[in-house]
């Protein structure tokens, strides 16, 4: 009886308000604080990529793309340091999406989670995600260049200086290490949305385990792991630290031309028109240029990903 | 008012169906060999002892029907005879299935041989995200078979079995995920039905489904019997006593009792299984 009564009372309060205005209050602030974070967040975004296509779009012409840096890196255009990020995401990406995707199918399908063998493989991997790029590059120099390429090199060629230096193989090589979780989280997580109905279906039909994740669980994961495989090459194709000690090239005229070549690479490019030319002020056209660019290419595998996962979504969704 | 339309509306069913306990179809009684059975089965999840001690024998060519309350055991012991359980980690199994004086359990039987010889159909309705005659083809295909016209008839064959044929004849490269809830569910038998299984488990197969669709799948269990041993699992009470010849009333992990369908209904020897029968718990 005085529980209704007490309730009564204060619903009247409430109703008339008196409370609820300073109630209202902070419940709009809260409102308007949070929206201004969020807005700001758009607002950078929005001034990082209007600066950008405003001060470069002036310069992207053909001869951009297609010469190769003049005159000190000061004229001319960036086509070495385009070709040598497309190449060495897709040496990145041969080494990295297919050993990654072979290991996510192993967490989910083989191992027992609660064993000590795939709970220190995610650690492992949740470790590696969490290193800084920075010191992937130093491992790559110590153990790829100096370690694995001189011992080729001794090997072959007692002497001589083939492997044993950075090129666009071991640079290669090291930003696949650095992706590799990106695409172990996200193979994993799309094989996850395989429904354990159709993998007991493809049992209880006679299939073995293999044939099941061949017919069953990588068909139905298809665009997962293709949206993996974009988001570890945007994440690569954009990443500088980790090529700067193992094969990223200041200057090179030509293409490279063999896996044990230097190469350019578009965002070290950008560090070096910014930082190491001898006439900063002159480049800034072209590090605009060449940041747009770069911009670009992240960009459109960005929406490539983000497209493939609405499908995946939709799919599973109709089903 | 809904009640009392639903009611009407089963008592339609119930009239165009076979009556309830003829000597022959429904309800029929159990003079065939054993396909069958189990000796002391006890299962482990983990800790948990989910079976104990559970000897059963399974007649060929009979339905024959798990009840109980949830959690009773009912669907576990039904994925012990296809060892579909030795899929769940930590699941620990002492005992025999004997199948055909074959123990399933021997460390030696290939379970893909088994898995062949006892299809089954899952309470919600699976198919893979293919077209209609993918489905139906595909445990064929995983045995080996790559003929085609041999698949064609084999698709065209179980999907008659399972009495969707008229309905999907000129649709069969369509997904079999535009199917109706009913439609998807005979998809699924007869895509087990493909692989020319001599035992088809069911663990609840209409449970999810409107009453249209349950009397097709009843009707559908009816007719399979005369070629298949069939075991169902079943929360609906009425529909164990429309289809089966056997009951085995199964609670707390373990097998409480097991007769002809008749005379569980008309007359359990175990009080807890009269008092769930005539719904006092469960």
């Amino acid at each position: 009886m005085s529980v209704s009564a007490s309730l009564d009372v204060s619903k009247e309060n409430s109703l008339l308000g008196s409370t609820s205005l300073k109630r209202r209050l902070i419940g709009g602030m809260a409102g308007g604080i949070t929206g201004f974070a969020a807005m700001l967040i758009v607002l950078i975004v929005f001034t990082i990529v209007i600066s950008v296509v405003i001060g470069g779009y002036k310069n992207i012409t053909w001869e951009f793309l297609t010469e190769a840096p003049k005159e000190g890196m000061m004229e001319g255009g960036i086509f070495p340091a385009i070709f040598g990020t497309v190449i060495m995401t897709m040496l990145m990406s041969l080494m990295a999406v297919p050993l990654g995707t072979v290991t996510a199918i192993y967490l989910s399908e083989f191992a027992k989670p609660t064993s000590i063998f795939a709970r220190s493989i995610r650690f492992a991997v949740n470790t590696l995600a969490s290193i800084p790029s920075i010191v992937f590059g130093l491992f790559g120099l110590g153990f790829f260049v100096q370690f694995v390429g001189s011992s080729i090199d001794s090997v072959t060629n007692p002497g001589t200086l083939v492997w044993g230096q950075p090129n666009i193989l071991w640079a290669s090589m090291t930003m696949g290490l650095l992706t590799m979780p990106v695409v172990i989280v996200s193979v994993e997580e799309a094989i996850r949305t395989v429904p354990k109905e159709w993998r007991d279906a493809s049992l209880a039909l006679g299939a073995t385990r293999l044939q099941t994740i061949r017919k069953i669980v990588i068909p139905g994961s298809l665009s997962g792991i293709l949206t993996g495989m974009i988001l570890a090459i945007s994440r690569g194709a954009g990443e500088v630290a980790p090529i700067l000690f193992t094969g990223a090239a200041f200057f090179l005229p030509q293409i490279p031309h063999a896996l044990s070549s230097q190469f350019m690479h578009l965002g070290y490019h950008i560090y070096i028109l910014a930082t190491q030319s001898s006439n900063v002020e002159k480049t800034i056209p072209l590090q605009y240029a060449t940041t747009l660019v770069l911009l670009a290419l992240t960009f459109t595998l960005n929406l490539t990903a983000v497209i493939l996962r609405s499908r995946l979504r939709g799919k599973s969704q109709s089903a | 008012m809904l009640e009392e339309m639903q009611k009407d509306h089963s008592q339609q069913l119930r009239t165009e169906m076979p009556p309830l306990h003829p000597d022959e179809g429904f309800n029929a009684p159990v003079n065939t060999p054993v396909k069958v059975s189990s000796r002391g089965l006890n299962l482990y999840y983990g800790e948990k002892h989910a079976l104990t001690d559970v000897s059963l024998e399974i007649p060929t060519n009979r339905v024959t029907a798990f009840i109980g309350p949830s959690g009773c055991g009912k669907s576990t012991f039904l994925r012990t005879l296809n060892r579909m359980n030795d899929t769940i980690v930590g699941c620990k199994i002492t005992g025999e299935v004997i199948m055909d004086s074959v123990n399933i359990y021997d460390p030696r039987l290939d379970v893909v041989e088994l898995r062949k010889r006892v299809g089954m159909v899952f309470q919600k309705s699976n198919p893979f995200p293919k077209s209609i005659w993918e489905n139906v083809a595909y445990g064929p295909k995983i045995l080996g078979e790559n003929n085609k016209s041999t698949l064609n008839e084999l698709v065209e064959r179980s999907l008659k079995q399972a009495a969707l044929w008229e309905e999907v004849k000129d649709r069969l490269q369509h997904s079999a995920l535009g199917l109706s809830g009913g439609q998807q569910q005979r998809l699924c038998i007869a895509r087990a039905l493909a692989t020319s299984p001599e035992v088809l488990l069911m663990d609840e197969p209409a449970s999810a489904l409107d009453p249209i669709s349950t009397a097709k799948i009843e009707e559908l269990i009816f007719q399979l019997k005369s070629n298949y041993t069939i075991v169902i699992v079943t929360h609906n009470m009425q529909q164990a006593a429309r289809v089966s010849d056997i009951t085995a009333f199964f609670y707390l992990g373990e097998l409480i009792e097991v007769g002809n369908t008749r005379d569980m209904f008309t007359k359990p020897a175990k009080k807890q299984t009269e008092d769930y029968i005539t719904g006092r718990f469960g």
